[in-house]
């Protein structure tokens, strides 16, 4: 149990710099998810803490105790790998007990340690196999076992359940949260993978080109997103997003081609903004239906519990996600209906989050 | 499914198999096949008939004192020659290994003492290690008498093997980095995490995952210790000083071509390749159970 303070870290690599300051904390016995597409820097973020990279600039202090200048073993953190990377020359149990075997812990109580883990992680009867011999989930239970057995303050965890097929990954999932529950130590989980971070995280860390976007629940981060990437990257089928102007009476969207009736904004007409709707938070109504915007439908996408539908407004791509049994044909036209507290506003030019709705929201300067 | 190339007559597979055929026949079966028959037969140094005497040319040479020195010899100079050109180039591996910047400099540069051929570095090497001139001569001034390998046995044995394993500590150096490239950084790191010290490591991870390169090193080293060391002695040594360097390869030369006893060097030859042979059988027991890792 221990808490990780991030303060001010940057990471260069010769002239290139891929991470850009970040200030992070972490609670003791949180379950943090950093999430990114690939290249924003999370898994270097992670090394760092790690002590696998060394920090160019800023600390990063574990319980307190800055570790900038420690080597990994003293840093007290276990990390499971993208790729497992466990011994192949050494069995089993000889991998989950390599850690033990270093710090100089005695045969016998390291056997019975291994055992202990052994049982907890189903792989008892494995211990003698080398790691060529097991399967991908075993693999990774092993992974998981080298790990634990450390009884660390902090779990790494580098994108451990891509290797892994669907099913798999979504019964590892839930046994990493199980785990996490049993052992309650602060974990650091990296992964591209949007609902493995949603399902998995008490706290969510959004990061996009080196840079912290967001940190929120994943609740948080769904439904107030704190800028347009984090609005677009969180969410499956992603948001929506549509260009537009702030008019006198509402919005005017795509170039001026489709008018938006909304309450006053507080945002100064003629400002340049991004007006996002989750293709959930959308409902197809019957063409002509008033206050609905007319689209073309494109491809419905069939889920068995619902559908997606793509449809073309006036060229820009929208998809409406729906749980109602209407199998829109493609080429026909429908009416698109959302209420007015779905609907999130970015700035055009930062695509930083905006305010709307609220009066007591001073207009913010665009 | 795999496609096989297949031919409708077999006459057509052995067409294309007999060039091949020739050259091996030509080059290896007919001469070492008359080296079999020379071995067995009394042959007169400037021709004309020879007479079978059976396994006589084994028993003299057997039983010869100077033919075990010899052995001895060739043991001792691929020992330590092989220990040396190995240890010496999986240090340099491994440390460049871990600094991976400007490596293909490295192998390059690296290689070239391999292909510079016996004669010439061991002509090299002559100059090199001169007792009169030369980077020795400075230690014989601090130590004088120290170095000469024209009077001290063990002199001239040390310098033929430090010729040798110069030239292949390039050779060895670049499987052994290959070797270390090929395991994964992420086995290295997860042995990191696990609290291993950059020794440890080396011990516990990476030497037991480079045993298959080690194992196959270990006998290209052995056997070509055997065969590649003739020139060197001949340029540096000429098998002395008393027969100190006469290696098993060289003294089937000399016994042969300067001795004039072609059917004990055709004797010798067979001894020869016969332990190659054995050497190349162990080879083939390790590639065959080589671990295969992943």
């Amino acid at each position: 149990m221990a808490s990780i303070t991030i303060r001010g870290v940057k990471k260069n690599y010769a002239k290139t710099q891929v991470v850009h300051g970040v200030d992070l904390d972490f609670a003791s016995g949180e379950f943090v998810v950093i999430l990114g597409p690939s290249g924003c820097g999370k898994s270097t973020l992670l090394r760092m803490i790690a002590g696998l990279e060394e920090i160019s600039d800023g600390t990063i202090a574990i319980d307190g105790t800055v570790v900038n200048k420690l080597e990994p073993r003293e840093r007290g953190c276990a990390m499971v790998f993208q790729n497992y990377a466990l011994y192949p020359h050494m069995s089993v149990a000889q991998n989950i007990g390599y850690s033990l075997k270093v710090a100089g812990v005695p045969s016998a109580e390291r056997a019975q340690r291994v055992q202990a883990v052994a049982r907890v992680l189903e792989l008892e009867h494995l211990l003698d196999r080398k790691p060529m011999a097991l399967s991908g989930g075993q693999r990774q239970r092993v992974a998981m076992g080298r790990a634990m057995i450390r009884e660390p303050k902090v779990f790494l965890f580098d994108e451990p359940l891509s290797n892994l097929d669907a099913k798999l990954r979504v019964q590892m999932r839930s046994e990493i949260r199980k785990l996490h529950r049993r052992l309650s130590a602060t974990s650091v989980f990296v992964t591209h993978d949007q609902v493995e971070a949603m399902t998995l995280a008490d706290r969510l860390v959004v990061m996009n080109g080196g840079r912290v976007e967001q940190v929120g629940t994943p609740a948080e981060v769904y439904s107030r997103p704190a800028s347009r990437f984090v609005a677009t990257f969180v969410g499956a089928p992603a948001m929506n997003m549509l260009e537009g102007t702030v008019t006198l009476d509402g919005l005017s969207l795509l170039g001026g081609s489709r008018k938006l009736n909304v309450s006053r904004t507080g945002l100064p007409v003629g400002a340049k903004v991004a007006v996002g709707v989750r293709p959930e938070a959308v409902r197809m109504v019957a063409p002509g239906t008033p206050g609905a915007l007319a689209a073309t439908v494109d491809l419905v996408e069939e889920l068995g519990a619902g559908r997606v539908v793509y449809v073309d407004l006036d060229g820009a791509p929208f998809s409406i996600v729906t749980s109602e049994t209407v199998h829109p044909e493609p080429g026909s036209t429908v009416g698109l209906q959302f209420a007015e507290a779905d609907l999130h506003f970015f700035s055009s030019e930062t695509g930083a989050r905006l305010d709307v709705f609220k009066a007591s929201v001073p207009e913010p300067v665009l | 499914m795999e496609k096989r190339v297949t031919f409708s007559k077999w006459t057509i597979g052995i067409l294309f198999a007999v060039p091949q055929l020739i050259l091996i026949f030509t080059f290896f079966y007919w001469p070492a096949g008359q080296a079999v028959y020379w071995s067995l037969t009394l042959q007169q140094p400037w021709g004309g008939g020879n007479i079978w005497v059976g396994l006589d040319n084994f028993r003299s040479i057997l039983s010869n004192a100077s033919y075990w020195d010899s052995i001895t010899a060739s043991m001792i100079f691929a020992g330590i020659s092989t220990g040396l050109a190995m240890t010496i180039a999986l240090v340099l591996a491994a440390l460049t290994d871990r600094q991976l910047a400007g490596s293909w400099l490295y192998r390059v540069v690296l290689i070239w003492p391999y292909g510079i051929a016996a004669p010439a570095l061991a002509l090299a090497f002559r100059f090199i290690l001169a007792p009169e001139a030369g980077f020795m001569a400075v230690v014989n001034q601090v130590w004088p008498g120290f170095w000469d390998p024209g009077l001290d046995g063990t002199d001239a044995m040390a310098s033929i093997i430090i010729a040798f394993s110069w030239k292949y500590v390039g050779y060895n150096f670049i499987f052994f980095l290959a070797a270390f490239q090929a395991i994964p950084r992420s086995l290295i790191e997860a042995a990191a995490m696990d609290g291993s010290g950059v020794i440890r490591r080396f011990w516990d991870i990476q030497f037991p995952l480079i045993t298959p390169t080690i194992f196959f090193l270990l006998v290209i080293n052995i056997t070509e210790s055997f065969q590649d060391s003739f020139g060197i002695v001949d340029i540096m040594t000429a098998g002395g000083p008393a027969n100190a360097t006469n290696l098993m390869v060289y003294k089937i030369y000399s016994d042969g071509f300067k001795g004039l006893d072609y059917s004990g060097a055709a004797a010798q030859s067979i001894i020869l390749m016969l332990l190659i042979i054995a050497l190349t059988i162990v080879q083939f027991r390790f590639i065959e159970r080589r671990v295969h890792y992943r």
